[in-house]
């Protein structure tokens, strides 16, 4: 066991609240699971030494923190520094709650006992961690039918040194509305865990946007895990930039029938980084549908993993079901490893999946050419089309907005090779 | 402008241009006629440079300059502009980046300095008016979605953005109802100077009604078989192309 490893089992036995039963069942479990190495498939394609051999501040660092607007989005913002929530004092819309776990009331303490470890997997050993050390996090709870248009922007702050885990609950009672944010953008050298879940009820609709957008030596392991019932809509967008190591676990689980999933991924690699995104799409009950783009492009010597499975339980009949990764490689010693996965136990269901790593469309490279525009600017043009077609697809268009720029200036970086 | 000499090209190690003779002079229109396979598309991909069409033989000069020897960009650039029989779909690339992109090189080749983007908007804007194309499409995607019309009609927008000196129309009236036709046809007769020459290229008279040639060549099995004005057209409405069979079988003996 890591040195790293120990003192976070030491320090979890200390964290005493009313979330301790849920805790010490995640600890016990942490304590069981064998840590993963190389061997392990679900964490093969590196090492996590950089974490074992982590020993950053457990104090979150005292720092003013301006959090930038995004032009043209009112939204509700909420700011985790180093894993301790600031809110705002902004008045909330009718049906909305938003509390932090420190100060939940009792009967707020029991809408996220509902949601705690019972939406995530227990298979993710970070999620383990992040649920016996995130002291601090936030619940958001949507009443029935409330239908929230202001979107809720949560800010992960993390400073030099220093290691933070948070957490995120959210509920959306039947028909709730809501759209969240969520946006990391560490460059500090320092580790993180955040993970969020998500229950979402009887045609409730979900807006749903991580921007893991690391950099540097910032370690960052996170998870967005949803739950769906009966004709939920899930719309989501994850874009992800690598770091010295950053993972994503996505898992979708469709527990009620007709529900459906979209889900988009981009990410965007350059120099030495990596990015890790496992997917999961758990279909449980019939009907569901879920379309899931992923696209990437990777530079340098940049390393990014894809590993998408869906999962068709014998019971999801009239499934419809969707994976796509495309991938580009700007260089010789970039390296994707993606793998699509399928496991099919139903027998009425139309499922897709692909995966592909490819150069540029000739045709439509020729075409740019055919109109005076030179290759290596056409290329540019391609390359950075081929993941805002997916930028396009967002449903907030101020997001979209704000984005681009910062897609194109890390793209403009990233060298053909 | 536009001179053709003995043009031999190949795709795929497949003979389609024989021996291609055209000579094009500024401001004049010639139109392309002749039945399927003849090598009408190809002829505007290999003078536009498209990877894969391989000249064997022959030459092709703009105003004297070898345009064989050039990159597509470069052709381009030196004013030759192909409206595509097929443009392609880019999604991701919206219509109005691609053309500043396109209108920027080609400013840039004459030495002037490159728009702002409120100057190109209000340029886009007309051009796009004057296509008859909603101005929605300047922010989609490049062709995304377009119908086969709209397509052809964003192609037209291009040629009056960037003002080529050659312009090469494959098809562009094939898919299109009357009243797009009309809007394909205005948009080159608006185009029609003294110092800017077409060449379009029809299986149909129809589109010869609303843009005037000043000549009629049959392109068949890779080269210009007979070549007249505008009533050549007319004929070749009337009688097909079955004349040709007869006329090759007549060559032959």
């Amino acid at each position: 066991m890591s040195a790293w490893l120990e003192g976070a089992l030491e320090r979890a036995e200390k964290i005493e609240d009313w979330l301790a039963p849920q805790r010490s069942e995640s600890l016990s479990q942490l304590k069981n699971i064998p840590w993963p190495t190389r061997k392990t498939e679900a964490w093969k394609y590196f090492s996590l030494r950089p974490v074992e051999d982590s020993s950053f501040s457990q104090a979150a660092a005292n720092q003013d923190v301006t959090v930038e607007q995004i032009a043209d989005l009112d939204s509700l913002d909420l700011v985790f520094v180093d894993g301790r929530l600031e809110m705002g004092s902004d008045a909330l819309p009718e049906g909305l709650r938003i509390v932090s776990l420190v100060d939940a009331s009792v009967d707020e303490q029991a809408i996220a006992q509902q949601i705690f470890t019972k939406v995530k997997p227990a298979r993710h050993v970070f999620g383990l961690v992040n649920d016996v050390l995130a002291s601090d996090g936030v619940l958001i709870d949507v009443a029935e039918g409330a239908v929230i248009d202001t979107p809720i922007r949560i800010v992960n702050i993390h400073s030099e040194g220093v290691e933070s885990h948070t957490r995120v609950l959210v509920r959306l009672a039947n028909n709730a509305k809501l759209s969240v944010i969520e946006q990391c953008d560490s460059q500090a050298e320092g580790l993180s865990t955040v993970f969020s879940e998500y229950l979402l009820g009887d045609e409730a609709e979900l807006e749903h946007y991580r921007f893991a957008l690391q950099s540097g030596a910032a370690i960052n392991i996170g998870g967005c895990h949803f739950s769906l019932a009966n004709k939920t809509q899930l719309n989501s967008t994850l874009i992800g930039f690598g770091s010295k190591l950053a993972r994503l676990d996505v898992d979708v689980a469709h527990n009620g029938q007709h529900a459906f999933a979209k889900m988009n991924a981009v990410y965007l690699l350059d120099t030495g980084e990596l990015f890790d995104l496992h997917s999961c799409i758990e279909h449980a009950q019939p009907h569901g549908t879920t379309e899931e783009n992923v696209r990437g492009i990777v530079g340098d010597r940049s390393r990014a993993v894809f590993n998408g499975r869906i999962h068709i339980h014998r019971d999801a009949q009239k499934t419809l079901a969707e994976l796509n990764n495309r991938n580009l490689l700007l260089s010789d010693r970039a390296e994707i490893n993606t793998k699509p996965e399928l496991e099919i136990y139903a027998d009425d269901v139309r499922c897709a999946h692909g995966a592909t790593v490819a150069e540029i469309d000739k045709k439509a490279l020729y075409y740019l050419q055919s109109r005076g525009i030179d290759k290596a600017h056409a290329q540019v043009m391609l390359n950075f089309g081929f993941i805002n077609e997916l930028v396009d697809d967002m449903p907030n268009e101020a997001l979209a907005e704000w984005l681009r720029p910062q897609l194109r200036a890390r793209f403009a970086s990233m060298e053909v090779q | 402008m536009l001179k053709i000499e003995n043009l031999h090209a190949s795709v795929e190690e497949k003979n389609i241009l024989k021996g291609l003779n055209l000579e094009v002079k500024p401001g004049e229109v010639h139109a392309i006629m002749g039945p399927n396979g003849a090598g009408k598309s190809t002829m505007g991909y290999v003078l536009s440079g498209r990877e894969g069409y391989e000249v064997e033989q022959g030459s092709a000069t703009l105003n004297g300059v070898d345009l064989l020897e050039l990159e597509a960009e470069e052709r381009a650039r030196a004013g030759l502009f192909l409206a595509f029989q097929y443009p392609v779909e880019i999604p991701g690339v919206s219509n109005m980046e691609f053309m500043k992109a396109a209108v920027d090189a080609a400013r840039e080749e004459r030495g002037e300095e490159a728009l702002s983007s409120a100057e190109f908007l209000k340029l886009a804007k007309a051009a796009c008016k004057q296509v008859n194309l909603p101005l929605a499409f300047l922010k989609r995607g490049v062709n995304e979605g377009f119908s086969g019309g709209e397509k052809k009609r964003n192609e037209i927008m291009q040629m009056l953005l960037l003002q080529p000196k050659v312009c090469i129309l494959d098809e562009s009236d094939s898919g299109l109802d009357i009243d797009a036709l009309q809007v394909v046809a205005e948009g080159v007769n608006s185009q029609r100077s003294d110092d800017r020459s077409f060449i379009v290229v029809t299986h149909y008279q129809r589109l010869l009604d609303y843009i005037k040639p000043d000549f009629v060549h049959v392109l068949s099995e890779g080269k210009i078989v007979r070549s007249g004005d505008a009533s050549l057209a007319l004929e070749l409405e009337e009688q097909g192309y079955a004349w040709l069979t007869e006329q090759r079988a007549a060559d032959e003996v």
